[in-house]
C-alpha cells in the first residue's frame, strides 16, 4: 500500500533515521520536530536572549513581547476567550500536579475524585495523591471493550459528591477517543471541576476549549511536534481565579515582605520562576508549521495509517489488540509471547516501538495484561514504515515461535 | 583469573555468533537451560525492582563461594540471566566485587543490553546482585 507523507521532509530526523535503518513508531511518547522548530530555536538563542517580565531593557522587551505572542498563539489554537487562560507549565504532569495542589483547599474528607480506569499515572496519582491528604475518595470510571467509558456506570457514579472530574480525551494505551463532551455534562450537572488531560488527543486535531466546555486542559508542547519542557494548562478564568497557589518564587509575586506576601493571579501567579522561553517560543512556532499544514489531510492520513496498522495487526495469528483503537496508535499482546522478548527483538531490527505498561499499570491489571507492545504514528509516518514494522513483528515472531 | 567451564562455553558459543537473529535464537537456548524456581521462591522479597518484566533473583553463600539463581518470565532475558550467572556463579566474594560484568557482556557481543536506556533490568539485576552479596 502506499500511503506518502508529504510532511515527511519537513522532519529532519526522519530522513536521518532512514539512513541510520531506524523506523520511528513511538510518537505517542514524543514527537520529532519540524525544521520550523528547530529554525525557531536557533533564532531564539543567537538573536540574544533575556529573562521574562523583569527588565526594562530592550533584549528583555523583544523577547517578553515573543513569550506574550507565543500565548496569544496558544489561545487562539485552542479557541481561548483570552491568552491569560494559558499558564505554561513544564508538562501536562507538571499542570496535573498543579491543579492537585490548586484544587486541594475546595476539598473535605468524603468528597469524591472521579477519573476513568485508562488514565496515565499523571492523570491519575496526583488525584490519588490528593485524595489521600485530604481523605477524599478516587473514584474509577469503568471501560467497555472497546476501551471507552462507560457512560452508563459514569451517570451513576458521577454524584452529589464528585467535587472533580479528570479524564483523558484520548487514551495513550487503547488509541480511543473518550466521550467528554457526554461526561462533563455528567460532572456540571453535579457542581464538579472539569479536567481533561489531552496529552494524546492534542496531537490529533485541533479543539475548541470554549465549545468543549471543560473547566481545565492541559497538554505537553513536545508530543505536538514542540520541544520539551513545555506543557499548557488552560483554565476557564473564573476556575484559575479560584486556585491556590503552588509554586512560590520569583515574578509570581506582587508584594513581599519578610512575613508575609502576595501574588498575581494567573496566569503570572502561577509561573514562578524563569519559564521554559526558548521552549515557549518553539511551542509557539510549532503551532504555527501545524497551522500551515491542511489539517484534513493530516488527518485522513493519520487515519489511513491506523487503518493499514489494524489490518495488518488483525490477520496475524495470536495477535490481539487492546480495545478499538481510533487514532494513530495501537497496543496489542501476542499469545505465549512476552512483550518485552518482542519489543527487545522489534529493536535489535531499528523498529522504535514501545513495549511495557506505557505509564498505565492500573489499566494493565484491568486488562489482564503485563503489558503490550503501542505502535504509534505520527503525521510523517508513512506506508514504508509499517511494512517494515511488520516484516521486523514476522521476523521476531518466527524466532519467538 | 580462568573463567569456570559454563562461562568458556558461553564465550565460545557467542563469540562466533554472526548477527541479532542467531544471538537471539542462541540466548533463547540459553535461557532455557535456567531451572524454573518454584513458586514459594517466585515471591515479591526475591523479586528485583525496577524491572519491565517480572524477575527473581536468589543468592546463596556455600564455603565461602556465591551461588545464584535467577528467572525471568521473558524469554530473551532469561538467556541474558544464564549468561550472567555461568560467569559469576561459585565465585567467592572478592572476586565478584572485582568483577568487569559490563565487559564481560562486551566480550559475548551483548553490550546493548546493559546500555542506561533498556528497560529489560540487566542494570537493576547487577545492582540486586551487588546488595545480596554486600550483606
Amino acid at each position: 500500500m502506499v500511503l506518502h507523507s508529504p510532511w515527511r521532509a519537513d522532519f529532519p530526523a526522519l530522513s536521518l533515521f532512514e539512513a541510520q535503518g531506524q523506523t520511528y513508531l513511538d510518537s505517542a511518547a514524543t514527537a520529532q520536530k519540524p525544521q520550523a522548530l528547530i529554525d525557531a530555536l536557533t533564532g531564539y538563542y543567537t538573536s540574544g536572549v533575556a529573562n521574562v517580565h523583569r527588565a526594562q531593557h530592550s533584549p528583555a522587551e523583544r523577547v517578553t513581547r515573543l513569550y506574550e505572542a507565543a500565548r496569544q498563539r496558544v489561545a487562539s489554537w485552542l479557541n481561548a476567550a483570552s491568552p491569560s487562560q494559558i499558564v505554561f507549565t513544564r508538562g501536562t504532569t507538571e499542570a496535573l500536579n498543579l491543579l492537585a495542589y490548586g484544587l486541594e483547599h475546595r476539598l473535605a474528607a468524603g468528597d469524591e475524585i472521579v477519573i476513568s480506569a485508562l488514565e496515565h499515572h499523571a492523570n491519575l496519582l496526583p488525584w490519588q495523591q490528593l485524595a489521600l491528604r485530604t481523605q477524599a475518595r478516587l473514584v474509577i470510571l469503568p471501560l467497555d471493550a472497546r476501551g471507552e467509558i462507560e457512560l452508563d456506570a459514569a451517570a451513576r457514579l458521577i454524584g452529589p459528591r464528585t467535587r472533580i472530574l479528570a479524564v483523558s480525551q484520548l487514551s495513550n494505551v487503547l488509541g480511543r477517543w473518550q466521550p467528554v463532551e457526554a461526561l462533563l455534562q455528567l460532572a456540571r450537572a453535579q457542581g464538579a471541576i472539569t479536567v481533561v488531560d489531552g496529552a494524546q488527543a492534542s496531537v490529533h486535531g485541533r479543539h475548541d476549549l470554549q465549545a468543549l466546555g471543560c473547566d481545565f486542559y492541559a497538554f505537553s508542547a513536545h508530543k505536538l511536534y514542540g520541544p520539551d519542557g513545555v506543557g499548557v494548562l488552560y483554565g476557564r478564568a473564573d476556575c484559575l481565579d479560584r486556585l491556590k497557589h503552588w509554586q512560590f518564587g520569583g515574578e509570581m509575586v506582587r508584594r513581599a515582605d519578610f512575613h508575609s506576601a502576595d501574588f498575581h493571579a494567573a496566569p503570572m501567579g502561577l509561573e514562578a520562576g524563569t519559564p521554559p522561553i526558548a521552549g515557549v517560543i518553539g511551542l509557539s512556532a510549532a503551532l504555527d508549521y501545524l497551522c500551515s499544514l491542511d489539517a484534513q489531510a493530516v488527518r485522513r492520513h493519520e487515519q489511513a495509517l491506523l487503518e493499514h496498522l489494524v489490518a495488518g495487526l488483525s490477520v496475524r495469528e495470536g495477535v490481539r489488540l487492546l480495545g478499538e483503537p481510533q487514532a494513530a496508535l495501537a497496543s496489542f499482546v501476542v499469545d505465549d509471547v512476552h512483550h518485552a522478548d518482542l519489543a527487545q527483538l522489534l529493536g535489535e531490527q531499528g523498529v522504535a516501538v514501545r513495549g511495557g505498561n506505557h505509564c498505565a499499570m492500573p489499566l494493565m491489571q484491568r486488562l489482564g495484561v503485563p503489558g503490550a507492545i503501542r505502535v504509534s504514528l505520527g503525521l510523517y509516518n508513512d506506508g514504508e514504515d509499517l511494512t517494515r514494522f511488520f516484516a521486523a513483528l514476522d521476523q521476531a515472531l518466527e524466532i519467538l515461535r | 583469573m580462568s573463567l569456570p567451564p559454563a562461562a568458556r562455553a558461553a564465550l565460545d558459543a557467542f563469540a562466533g555468533c554472526p548477527g541479532w537473529e542467531q544471538r537471539a535464537r542462541l540466548l533463547m537456548q540459553w535461557g532455557e537451560r535456567l531451572e524454573p524456581l518454584g513458586e514459594a521462591e517466585r515471591v515479591p522479597a526475591n523479586q528485583v525492582q525496577g524491572c519491565e518484566s517480572s524477575v527473581w533473583l536468589l543468592a546463596e553463600r556455600r564455603e565461602g563461594c556465591w551461588h545464584f539463581r535467577a528467572y525471568s518470565d521473558a524469554r530473551l532475558l532469561r538467556g541474558l540471566l544464564a549468561v550472567l550467572l555461568a560467569r559469576v556463579d561459585g565465585l567467592g566474594g572478592e572476586e565478584l566485587a572485582q568483577l568487569d560484568v559490563a565487559e564481560w557482556f562486551d566480550q559475548l557481543g551483548l553490550s546493548r543490553q546493559l546500555s542506561p536506556s533498556r528497560s529489560n533490568g540487566m542494570n537493576a539485576v547487577l545492582q540486586r546482585m551487588r546488595e545480596l552479596t554486600r550483606s
